[in-house]
């Protein structure tokens, strides 16, 4: 079905436990649905985690998705969002040699425009970071692959949602205001 | 408690279980597994534990077990290919929503992931057939997660939990203290309903003038009949079942108007094309149910009474969902409903009744052709136990047949591998059943594909001394394949015909009363001597080779289009 795919972030709020990754990637398996990234990290609230997955699908599948996934048992809540609905973000680290910084002065001038940082410098290589939009991360990379990237490395997708999700109050702790 | 009060792990999962009143369990040893094996020596007074000839047997003893209980099946087995055996039986309670805790035992906890003897990753390999599974590497995390495994496999939509315990955690010693699990914040078992739906599915049905109800096990395993009664007979509204809704009304309800589905009855697959509401209860709309989902009941409104969110517009988008278990929501719709009759409606199923009848069902269960048919020894074994025996399935052609011919008077009759279809399941499934229900008369219709999966179970029915009655259908073919190939590969049977051995030797191998009938003449009698026996007993019956099942939807057609021959 190539009807009306959209890009979707998925969070999803859930107790700690040790297969639960297993569990929520088995459901995009079992469905033959690829998961374009994956993050994990701790929420807002003590002992729950939080995942955010980005999939491109119809509505009516993200839909169906959402219900199989708060159907894991430990699952607390989960929830979708176009990307109009959240504020979200990757960040990119770009390993390049020291040589070049010091040889090239266009190099100096790309990582100002694009608003990078530079986060190591060494005799060998430094290290650019990049913080923002998939276009803009991908924009720098290409910029700097003619000077060399000896490495090159993109984080998933974090995003919070612009309205509340109200997870607290799900799980009646009443800490949101 | 001090330290003289500990007990080891091992005892902790006995323990655990008499809690939760297990008094039965189905399962096999092994390595991994002996402490807990050995505690069960020690408890054999107050826990029978069955040993079956495999660990697939085990799985489909214990979902017999639950599916004429209504109790939690349990299984048992050692690491490795123990456990690896029970991912069907897994499999199958988890597509058919059956309660069932099973326990494994693993490698050592040091010896996780070293590709240790036996070892293999139960918890990844079960992850996407159980409701839930976890694994246990402490004694002191025992009580909490059995009891968390038994509130998760019968609450809410139930279905299988599998807990994997490492031998150092069956060693260990620890204090024991038990608390039945009693909520999970994380996990809501039953969802709220809104009065707003009711209230809507009420004026629906009220001014529905051709509505239709399709129920299926939720209305079982909600132990609903009785609602369920009541509402169809205040709204006179024709209800059909799925397959694993049989024997939830009596077969001769005047409104049962028989089962929907691929081998269903011609009224109600034609005429969920023609209603103008259809009202499904507890049932998941498969694809064995619906056929072709663009031409599937889509001149009709729909409201759908279901426990488990996730079925709602899965397959088929509804105009109301009522969530909840329906022993609840159902009387809130009854109280509300106007009481009405829908005989003009109710009729055109009878005359669409009266052309199955003419067209199929005479020749199937009144033949005048030579060969013994599968519907006549449905037939007969209806009459011979006035339709007060549990029917254990396999799957296949005799499983349909059965299915269409069977009649019930009593719910949690009807015994059948539905979602996941199989092989091999019937056999011990009746071992399973008539334990779990020892008082009525348990009977197996098996394929003799399917019986040759799982009959190494004769063995423990043996053993227990369960009077499970055994009916093989041979027809000399894996006959629901051959079916498919004379109607759709044109009559190339690739390896389907089957030489079978003596299977009334075999039976009496195993110390089992056996006889084999292939005259007419000799099918009644033969069914009650069967029947009549206290002890296991197996009847073999030659049946037709090449008869086909219908009516039939062809798969990929639409539910109007079923065919009568
Ligand atoms: C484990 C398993 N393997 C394969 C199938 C596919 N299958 C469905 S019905 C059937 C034939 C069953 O033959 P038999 O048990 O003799 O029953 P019959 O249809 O002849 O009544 C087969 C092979 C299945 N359902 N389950
Ligand atoms: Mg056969």
């Amino acid at each position: 079905m190539s009807k009306n795919i959209n890009t979707y972030t998925i969070s999803i709020y859930t107790e700690n436990n040790i297969g639960l990754l297993n569990r929520i990637s088995a459901i995009f398996l079992k469905r033959h649905i690829n998961i374009e990234s994956l993050t994990t990290s701790p929420s807002e609230i003590d002992n729950i985690f939080r995942f955010v997955i980005v999939v491109s699908i119809s509505e009516q599948n993200i839909k169906r998705i959402i219900k199989q996934i708060e159907k894991q048992i430990e699952v607390i809540a989960a929830f979708f969002h176009t990307d109009k609905e959240t504020i979200y973000l990757e960040t990119a680290l770009y390993k390049v040699k020291s040589k070049s910084l010091f040889d090239e002065k266009h190099i100096q001038k790309i990582i100002k425009e694009s608003q990078a940082n530079i986060v190591t410098v060494s005799p060998n290589y430094f290290v650019i970071e990049k913080t923002g939009w998939r276009n803009e991360t991908e924009k720098l990379y290409h910029s700097l692959e003619p000077y060399g990237l000896l490495q090159f490395v993109r984080s998933g997708r974090i995003s919070v949602s612009k309205e509340p999700m109200n997870i607290s109050n799900i799980l009646g702790l009443n800490t949101d205001k | 408690m001090n330290k003289s009060d500990k007990i080891s792990g091992a005892e902790a999962v006995i323990r655990c279980l008499i809690e939760e009143d297990v008094n039965l369990i189905y399962g096999y040893p092994g390595g991994a597994i002996m402490p807990i094996y050995d505690e069960l020596y020690k408890f054999q007074d107050k826990l029978n534990h069955v040993l079956t000839r495999h660990e697939q047997g085990a799985t489909h003893a214990a979902q017999g077990y639950a599916r004429v209980s209504g109790k939690v099946g349990v299984v048992t087995a050692t690491s490795g290919p123990g456990a690896t055996n029970l991912v069907t039986g897994i499999a199958d309670a988890q597509i058919d929503s059956t309660p069932m805790v099973c326990i494994t035992g693993q490698v050592a906890s040091h010896l996780l992931g070293s590709d240790a003897f036996q070892e293999t990753d139960i918890i990844g390999i079960s992850t996407p057939v159980t409701k839930w599974n976890c694994q246990i590497t402490k004694a002191v995390d025992i009580p909490k997660i059995i009891a968390k495994a038994f509130y998760i496999a019968k609450s809410g939509r139930p279905g299988p939990v599998l807990i994997d315990i490492t031998k150092d955690a069956q060693f260990e010693m620890m204090n024991f203290k038990y608390e039945k699990c009693k909520s999970i914040r994380s996990y809501k078992p039953m969802p709220d309903y809104s009065l707003k739906d009711i209230n809507s599915a009420v004026s629906l049905i009220n001014s529905a003038k051709k509505p239709l109800i399709v129920w299926g096990q939720g209305v079982i395993l909600g132990n609903a009949e009785n609602e369920f009664k009541e509402f169809i007979e205040k709204t006179g509204i024709p209800a059909a079942w799925t397959i694993l809704g049989l024997s939830a009304l009596p077969t001769e309800h005047p409104l049962n108007v028989g089962m929907v589905g691929m081998h269903g009855n011609y009224g109600p697959n034609v005429l969920t094309n023609q209603c103008d509401l259809l009202i499904a209860i507890g049932m998941r709309f498969d694809d064995r149910v619906t056929g072709n989902l663009e031409t599937y009941a889509k001149q009709a409104k729909i409201i759908h009474l279901e426990i488990d969110p996730a079925e709602v517009n899965k397959n088929v988008d509804v105009d109301i969902a009522v969530l909840g278990n329906v022993k609840k929501t159902l009387p809130l719709i009854t109280k509300n409903v106007t009481k009405n009759s829908h005989k003009d409606w109710l009729s055109k199923f009878q005359s669409y009744y009266k052309v199955e009848y003419e067209k199929v069902i005479k020749d199937d269960i009144h033949p005048s052709k030579h060969g013994l048919t599968m519907g006549e020894v449905v037939r007969e074994i209806n009459e011979a136990s006035n339709g007060n025996a549990i029917i254990v399935t396999d799957v296949g052609q005799h499983q349909m047949v059965a299915c269409r011919y069977a009649s019930f008077k009593q719910s949690k009759s009807n015994v059948t591998s539905g979602g996941l279809g199989t092989m091999g399941f019937a056999l011990p499934a009746a071992l399973g059943a008539k334990m779990g229900a020892p008082k009525r008369e348990v009977v197996a219709i098996i394929g003799d594909g399917g019986y040759q999966m799982t009959i190494q179970e004769l063995g423990t029915i043996f053993q227990t001394g369960s009077a499970v009655k055994i009916v093989v259908l041979n027809n000399e073919y894996l006959g629901m394949v051959r079916q498919w190939q004379q109607m759709f590969f044109e009559k190339r049977y690739a390896s389907t015909e089957m030489i079978n051995p003596d299977f009334v030797a075999i039976a009496k191998g195993y110390y089992i009363d056996a006889k084999k009938v292939d005259k007419r003449k000799e099918l009644k009698s033969s069914v009650k001597k069967m029947l009549n026996s206290k002890k296991p007993y197996f009847l073999e019956v030659k049946v037709e080779k090449e008869a086909n099942v219908f009516p039939m939807i062809p798969s990929g057609a639409s539910v109007s289009d079923v065919r009568l021959e």
